[in-house]
């Protein structure tokens, strides 16, 4: 047996968090006092510096390391990027809500770098193996952090809710790819891909597989009918625990998505698409339609979250017509898009939540945003482009992301997916515009100035007027993300 | 019937048995030991598989240490399993319905045509000195090194979990630091304080 040392250089990045994490334990355990201060700012330079490494070992190739089971891509280095960026933003906003609950122990900053090295994991995976163990990383630190809240009843309820289904979840998932290695008798997805190809998979085995595996993903992208722990995960956590599922694991759920379907099991396309289809459909008109009945938020942002999970899948249903491939790269890159749109906005709304919550004080209800305009004028404005956004009006970023998904599926020639995807927003939109109605035209209930750290209020406002810039020029975000598929397909 | 087959279906027989008791006896001590002959008869169909290794350390790990703890634990926690199986039965019908639409879809879609002999024939027996447990070790170290310290981040993180949902610092305890307490000087204790002898 001949064994050559793999390659390590493409997964620097990943080494890197995960020396630093083993670092950020042995550190707080000495630090003792600053143990809590030191861990976050380890935690956010390790992001960084991790950022750094992948701009630096990125050179637009694909690279294939560890006995195949890491690839190294342009997608994969633009997502990771992405998912940096949203941790630390998530992590930037949810520092002082941790403090006034005496949450923000070392421990919380640990399991968000471990879940962080979870996601880099799932993104740059080729192996079934690989994606898996990522996945679970991921939802292990997740729902650790959804019970950080130990005197709450509620988040212990939310987290053993997460939990159980979650289990369930990879259960339904591990069954599914045992089919596909017993079909293609590979788990490398381009073995999985060749087998295929070569029609030596019975197909039988191979569609079985796909449903258990579609299932396992249809519950961690949270998307109809495997939605059912979504509002209770998203109310019952802590807001800021919120924020952090409801950002970045988005992306590395579309990761997932990508090299499953799409590198994996491309040939049978039309079967996973029809699939795809009845999630989307189901998720847009549940997501938009229970909103509407919502009174918490958090909740409210939940079904949104599904909704907006839904016209991602849109844009992977359209990407292999009849058989012609042409329109696969712009369908794929459209739900990109529509996926980084939905994180940025994710951040800066349940941002805004932690905005108005102090020590005490949930601002978890939309009642508790009346009169916003009279306290603080330019947070109400901020919550206004936030709103707008997600409802699609033009010209915010949330409009070209579903313009970009809706042309995709039109050019698919799916004219009654798009009809019904463009009616079900317009009843979306009257639940964010309740929230714009609320700010500027009631009497605030509390009067109470919004006392926040200045970190907070200026990244608030970045990041609200990028998705008010990125609106007004969307090309630049829409071209690197198509240019990272073209590079890695 | 070769000898083999005999015993495989003996094997699958008791392990489908002894699953099922598992959630439905009525003492959750049982329950458990029914998940240990569950285990032995999976690891008896694992040696039939030349899966030596594997069915010694389902034996050791699953039945020597993760059920033993698992029982402690159940006797320990004394859980009223009354209130556990409220609804029980209630949901059984429909519950169990369910499960047989499940299972029969199954069957019919997978049947034997798929995995049977003529489509995965069974590979030539190994060698009498073919070692089961060098071969495991060489690919895991080699070929699947990424995944398995990937799976060690992964209890990792299970153990930061545990920790920091369980421990507690309680207040009010009445608990002596002994480092503090072993160097605890005399003059912090004991004040000599000099005053003049006081007549009655």
């Amino acid at each position: 047996m001949n064994f050559v040392v793999p390659d390590f250089y493409p997964a620097a990045a990943e080494i890197f968090v995960a020396v630093m994490a083993l670092v950020i334990m042995l550190a707080s355990t000495f630090a003792r006092r600053i143990a809590t201060a030191l861990a976050y700012y380890l935690t956010q330079a390790t992001l960084i510096v991790a950022a750094v490494v992948t701009v630096a070992t990125m050179d637009g190739q694909v690279m294939l390391t560890f006995s195949n089971m890491f690839v190294s891509d342009l997608m994969g280095d633009f997502l990771k990027l992405l998912i940096y960026f949203s941790v630390a933003i998530a992590l930037l906003y949810g520092r002082g809500y941790l403090a006034d609950r005496s949450m923000d122990r070392p421990e919380y900053y640990l399991l968000t770098l471990l879940m962080t090295l979870g996601m880099m994991v799932m993104v740059t995976s080729n192996h079934l193996l690989t994606l898996y163990i990522g996945l679970e990383m991921m939802s292990l630190s997740l729902y650790a952090m959804v019970a950080f809240d130990r005197e709450s009843a509620r988040s212990t309820e939310a987290a053993m809710k997460y939990f159980v289904l979650g289990a369930l979840a990879s259960g339904l998932l591990l069954y599914g790819m045992s089919m596909l290695y017993g079909a293609t008798g590979s788990m490398e997805f381009s073995g999985i891909a060749q087998a295929i190809y070569h029609q030596s998979a019975n197909s039988t085995v191979l569609v079985f597989g796909l449903v258990f595996v579609m299932a396992g993903l249809a519950f961690k992208l949270g998307v109809v009918p495997f939605h059912m722990w979504v509002p209770d995960v998203y109310q019952g956590a802590p807001t800021a625990v919120t924020l952090m599922i409801a950002s970045a694991p988005k992306l590395a759920a579309f990761a997932m998505a990508m090299r499953l379907l799409v590198y994996g099991l491309f040939e049978i396309a039309e079967h996973w698409q029809s699939m795809l289809m009845f999630l989307a459909v189901l998720s847009i008109v549940l997501g938009n339609i229970a909103a509407i009945a919502q009174t918490n938020i958090k909740r409210m942002l939940a079904y949104s979250g599904i909704a907006h999970m839904g016209f991602v899948l849109l844009g992977l249903l359209s990407g292999v017509v009849d058989g012609d491939r042409h329109f696969a790269l712009n369908a794929y890159s459209s739900a990109m898009f529509y996926a980084v749109a939905y994180v940025m906005m994710s951040l800066a709304s349940f941002g805004m939540i932690i905005l108005l919550s102090r020590a005490g004080f949930e601002a978890e209800n939309i009642d508790d945003f009346k009169g916003l305009n009279q306290r603080s004028s330019w947070f109400a404005l901020m919550m206004l482009i936030i709103m707008f956004s997600m409802a699609g009006v033009p010209f915010f970023i949330g409009f070209f992301a579903k313009l970009s998904v809706l042309q995709a599926v039109v050019a698919a020639g799916y004219i009654w997916l798009a009809v019904l995807a463009v009616v079900m927003s317009l009843i979306g939109a009257f639940y964010y515009l309740r929230v714009v109605k609320v700010m500027y035209f009631d009497a605030p209930e509390d009067s109470a100035p919004i006392h926040a750290p200045a970190d907070v209020k200026v990244m608030l406002s970045v990041n609200g007027l990028a998705i008010a810039v990125l609106g007004l020029l969307p090309q630049g975000l829409m071209s690197l993300c198509a240019y990272a598929l073209i590079a890695s397909l | 019937m070769e000898f083999k087959t005999f015993v495989f279906y003996v094997m699958g027989a008791i392990l489908l048995f002894a699953a099922l008791r598992v959630i439905t006896a009525r003492n959750p001590v049982h329950a458990a030991l029914f998940l240990v002959l569950s285990f032995f008869s999976a690891a008896g169909i694992w040696l039939l598989l030349e899966a030596e290794f594997l069915a010694i350390v389902l034996v050791l790990v699953y039945v020597g240490a993760v059920m033993v703890l698992f029982l402690f634990v159940v006797m320990m926690l004394d859980i009223n399993t009354e209130r556990l199986r409220q609804g029980f039965w209630k949901h059984l019908p429909v519950g169990g319905l369910v499960g047989l639409l499940l299972a029969v879809q199954m069957i019919l879609v997978l049947g034997g045509s798929y995995f049977g002999h003529d489509v995965m024939p069974a590979p030539p027996p190994a060698d009498p000195d073919y070692s089961n447990t060098r071969e495991i070790g060489l690919v895991l170290y080699t070929e699947y090194v990424y995944p398995f310290e990937l799976a060690s981040l992964v209890l990792l993180i299970a153990m930061v979990a545990a920790v920091t949902l369980t421990l507690r610092k309680r207040k009010g305890t009445r608990y002596i630091n002994p480092s503090e307490q072993v160097s605890a000087q005399r003059k912090d204790r004991v004040e000599l304080v000099s005053m003049p002898a006081e007549k009655e």
